[in-house]
């Protein structure tokens, strides 16, 4: 029953924001809130495995790049369709092709959530510190192969030409805005969905002790295979329409840093134990950014993020969400009467006492 | 002609390693004993490039000597961010993920502030020794790269007698293993790992005027380091000097030989994937048990 | 139900060059209750250890419930009915007292029932046992609101939560007053007598001899004495290694 609601607010929220936007009719409007809410996605993913199992990623950034070099080599295949396939084929590849992007969404998300497992299975053993830093090191050794993988472009990257119109919505922006938010919905339901089942609980025990988990019937790694391959996945398919937004698409702009930075500092700005976290932190830090850099430059905005991440974690490392909770628990004695904070706080899964 | 080669890759190798032993020093002392995860070493290695560049080109200075009057410096800032670091995380028993969150903002905010002030451009030094050879036939041996490796050497066999010779450096090796012992010593373990942890800060100084003798530098080379000096951490056994040097030896030759027989595009993997490799199938390091 | 519940078979275990488990025969019919004691350092963690699959055993064999253990992590043999509580506490620290009690409901005991609880049955059971050892006023609040004594009480709660053929306790006691160890050997000897085997491990003496129907003692990873508690008490050698040689 709560989740129909939410649901349906979720949707509704949504609905709103794109209706408001289009109403604005500003094109930049769209493409400054694309890479916001492609932000959203990539945090909530970082937090499945960060904040819900306490694994640190730094290689957020080769999942998102494994979306978009994924589609950017399906666009290659599809511009040279004819000499990969027999002319009896052809007629079928040309109505089929050039694929469209939620399907390449999805192929994005096998593959990334592919490399999640790979990455999970080699790492299986390490904890803390060493499982981030093998993160890190698959992140260069992807660089690598992409460098030097000459069919999407390597080095110097690669064109994608995007189709200026689209059936129904018309400007090709819009289409994408509004993929990304149906993209940044479903995430958020997805991690919502999460926290409160069987699979979330089990998260947390990782979290908190994976040899008393165990001890409780836990199976921890599988878990953890899950949890990578899962936020994996959502990683790669926020990237997979990248390279449709940007146009061109070079090694150095899909493996930035700054996906990598921001899918940690958003979730540890907001806060990592709820899906309101990265939700808050993506907002606040993407719509900071997008005015810093049109107002200051783009090097000081990545500045502003590394301060506030820093400061966050020295001075509330619960985040905005912890700081709120704890507002939230200056509540009457037990077992009154909710009030609209404790209603709030059920529905941001902000448990009392727990979390 | 492919022997030459080869003999001159494992040359430059072998001095490379050396290099990549003083880069690599620093995280042995605070990862490898300490326990503490300073991701943000390569941008204080970059810090101290930096410092010899900006010395080089006003006082005309040797960048190493620049190194060794900054170390004080260095040392200083070292015990700073382990005031902090010991305050918000290790006092409070704070979970490492905030910790290491701590150092990757600090690696991200150093590399950011000095492309605010010097900008993307690459910078070099100037010294006398820099374009010098020695010839051996058909090997040759490039002074930037002897001297820094023989340096190099010198300072982490000082370092390893001060670890194993003095009071305070036995302290120090004492706090990854035995507290209890500490506390029979009567040494404070927050002090002790303060003075660790500033002396790692303080050997970035001297890797960075290495670095910047080798090659010119710019802000975000120092990512390249991150994955290459965890691989020769965890490949040496974490916490010993001896096992440093040699895994780094070993990963300099590595790392010559596949930029000269496969191009210098495939070098950067090749230390992420040993470092992937070890931790997946020998997390002990390659002495470990 | 004919063979016995669990059969250790000739287990060893070392760390590095030292001997912590030297070929431990140990073997524990359904419905017992069985102290365990030793001195520090004796191998009594390691040898729960490698029960639990916490560890693997390097030598010998562990048979549960007629099954073969070796290799087994320890969420198989928690699911197959074997639960510990840790010597020192392991609470979830950002879950709740009734969430920590949830995580064996929502993991373990579901598999000898053969299906999942619902979720009616799961808050029922964690009610009931939160109110079994006197945490239920503190249902909603965080191990790190719990006293030591608490803590130690839901550990073995959690523990009991397993659903467990044979539970494990190790430790459950110490630094806990007379009257709670009154309680607590009361609450484990209830739990016997519906059914559910127990092995103690205890440095309280006073607790292991209400206990135990059987004591068995480790001595430097060897068993040296297993039988009738007054027996084994005034066993010289067991004298010998509690007074030092």
């Amino acid at each position: 029953m709560r989740s129909l609601v939410f649901y349906i607010v979720s949707i509704l929220v949504g609905a709103a924001l794109f209706g408001f936007a289009r109403w604005l009719g500003n094109d930049y409007l769209f493409f400054a809130g694309y890479t916001v809410l492609q932000f959203i996605v990539l945090a909530t993913a970082w937090n499945i495995l960060g904040g819900y199992c306490g694994y640190v990623n730094f290689g957020s950034a080769a999942f998102f790049a494994a979306g978009a070099y994924s589609s950017v080599a399906l666009h290659k295949l599809a511009a040279g369709i004819d000499r990969y396939v027999p002319e009896s084929l052809a007629g079928l590849a040309h109505t089929i092709l050039p694929l469209p992007i939620p399907v390449l969404i999805v192929i994005g998300g096998i593959v990334a959530g592919l490399i999640g497992l790979g990455t999970g299975y080699l790492t299986l053993r390490l904890r803390g510190a060493f499982f981030a830093i093998a993160t890190l090191a698959l992140a260069v050794v992807l660089q690598t192969l992409i460098v030097n993988w000459d069919f999407v472009g390597g080095s110097r990257g690669a064109y994608i030409i995007r189709p200026s119109e689209v059936p129904i919505i018309g400007s090709y922006i819009q289409y994408l805005f509004l993929i990304m938010l149906v993209l940044s919905i479903l995430a958020i339901i997805a991690a919502r969905a999460i926290e409160q089942s069987r699979l979330g609980y089990g998260f947390a025990t990782i979290r908190d002790d994976e040899t008393a988990a165990e001890a409780c019937g836990v199976p921890t790694l599988r878990l953890k295979l899950i949890a990578t391959t899962l936020s994996g996945a959502l990683m790669g398919m926020a990237g997979a329409p990248f390279p449709y937004y940007i146009g061109y698409l070079e090694p150095g702009s899909a493996f930035g840093l700054a996906y990598t930075v921001n899918s940690i500092a958003m979730p540890m700005i907001g806060g990592t134990t709820s899906w309101v976290g990265p939700l808050v932190g993506a907002l606040l830090l993407g719509t900071l950014q997008q005015i810093a850099t049109v107002t200051i430059s783009s090097a000081v905005n990545l500045l502003i993020v590394g301060l506030l991440l820093v400061g966050f974690v020295i001075v509330a490392p619960k985040g905005i969400v912890g700081l709120v909770q704890d507002f939230m628990r200056e509540r009457g004695p037990e077992g009154s009467e909710p009030t609209w904070r404790t209603r709030l706080a059920t529905f941001a899964n902000m448990r009392p006492g727990a979390r | 002609m492919s022997f030459e080669l080869l003999i001159n890759a494992l040359i430059a190798g072998v001095l490379l390693g050396g290099f990549y032993a003083a880069v690599t020093v620093g995280v042995s002392i605070s990862f490898g004993i300490l326990d503490i995860v300073n991701i943000a070493h390569p941008a204080f290695i970059i810090l101290g490039s930096y410092i010899a560049y900006i010395v080089n080109q006003t006082l005309g200075i040797d960048p190493i000597l620049t190194a060794i009057l900054a170390l004080p410096a260095f040392y200083l800032l070292g015990s700073m961010i382990y005031q902090v670091y010991y305050a918000s995380f290790e006092k409070r028993g704070q979970d490492s993920l905030r910790g290491l969150a701590f150092f990757f903002g600090l690696l991200f905010v150093t590399e950011v502030m000095l492309i605010l002030v010097f900008g993307v451009d690459y910078r070099y030094v100037q010294a006398a020794y820099i374009d010098k050879t020695w010839h051996f036939g058909f090997a040759d041996i490039p002074f930037r790269m002897l001297v820094p490796c023989v340096i190099s050497l010198l300072m982490l066999g000082l370092l390893q007698l001060y670890l194993s010779r003095t009071f305070t450096g036995r302290a120090i090796m004492a706090v990854s293993q035995d507290q209890l012992a500490l506390r029979l010593m009567s040494a404070d373990p927050a002090r002790i790992k303060r003075i660790a942890f500033s002396i790692s800060i303080a050997t970035a100084a001297i890797a960075g005027a290495f670095l910047i003798v080798i090659q010119p530098v710019e802000p975000s080379v120092g990512r390249e380091y991150i994955g290459r000096v965890f691989a020769i951490c965890v490949l040496g056994g974490l916490q010993s000097l001896p096992g440093t040097v040699i895994a780094a030896m070993l990963l300099g030759i590595l790392e010559s030989v596949t930029a000269t027989f496969y191009g210098p595009s495939w070098a950067p993997a090749v230390s992420f994937g040993v470092l992937l490799l070890t931790l997946a199938f020998r997390p002990a390091g390659l002495l470990g048990r | 139900m004919t063979g016995p519940l669990l059969q250790i078979e000739n287990v060893g275990k070392r760390f590095g060059g030292f001997v912590a488990l030297d070929g431990i025969n140990l073997t524990v019919a359904h419905g017992e209750r069985v102290g365990l004691i030793g001195p520090n350092g004796s191998g009594k963690s390691t040898l729960v250890n490698c029960m639990c699959g916490t560890l693997q055993n390097e030598t010998g064999r562990v048979m549960f419930d007629g099954r073969l253990m070796n290799g087994m992590s320890a969420h198989q043999r928690a699911r197959r009915g074997m639960a510990r509580s840790f010597q020192l506490p392991r609470p979830f620290v950002t879950l709740s007292v009734a969430e920590n009690l949830r995580i064996p409901l929502l993991y373990a005991a579901h598999a000898r029932r053969g299906h999942h609880l619902t979720h009616e049955e799961i808050e029922n059971r964690c009610h009931e046992l939160a109110g079994l050892v006197g945490l239920a006023a503190k249902a909603n609040r965080l191990p790190r609101d719990l006293t030591q004594v608490e803590m130690r009480k839901l550990e073995l709660a959690r523990a009991v939560a397993v659903d467990p053929k044979l539970l494990i306790a190790d430790e459950a006691m110490a630094g806990l007053s007379q009257s709670e160890v009154d309680e607590i050997v009361a609450l484990l000897i209830t739990m016997n007598e519906r059914g559910v085997t127990i092995i103690m491990i205890e440095h309280i003496m006073r607790a292991v001899m209400a206990f135990s129907q059987r004591l068995v003692v480790l001595v430097t990873g060897k068993k040296i004495a297993d039988g009738p508690p007054q027996e084994v008490v005034s066993h010289p050698e067991v004298i010998g290694a509690y007074l030092g040689q």
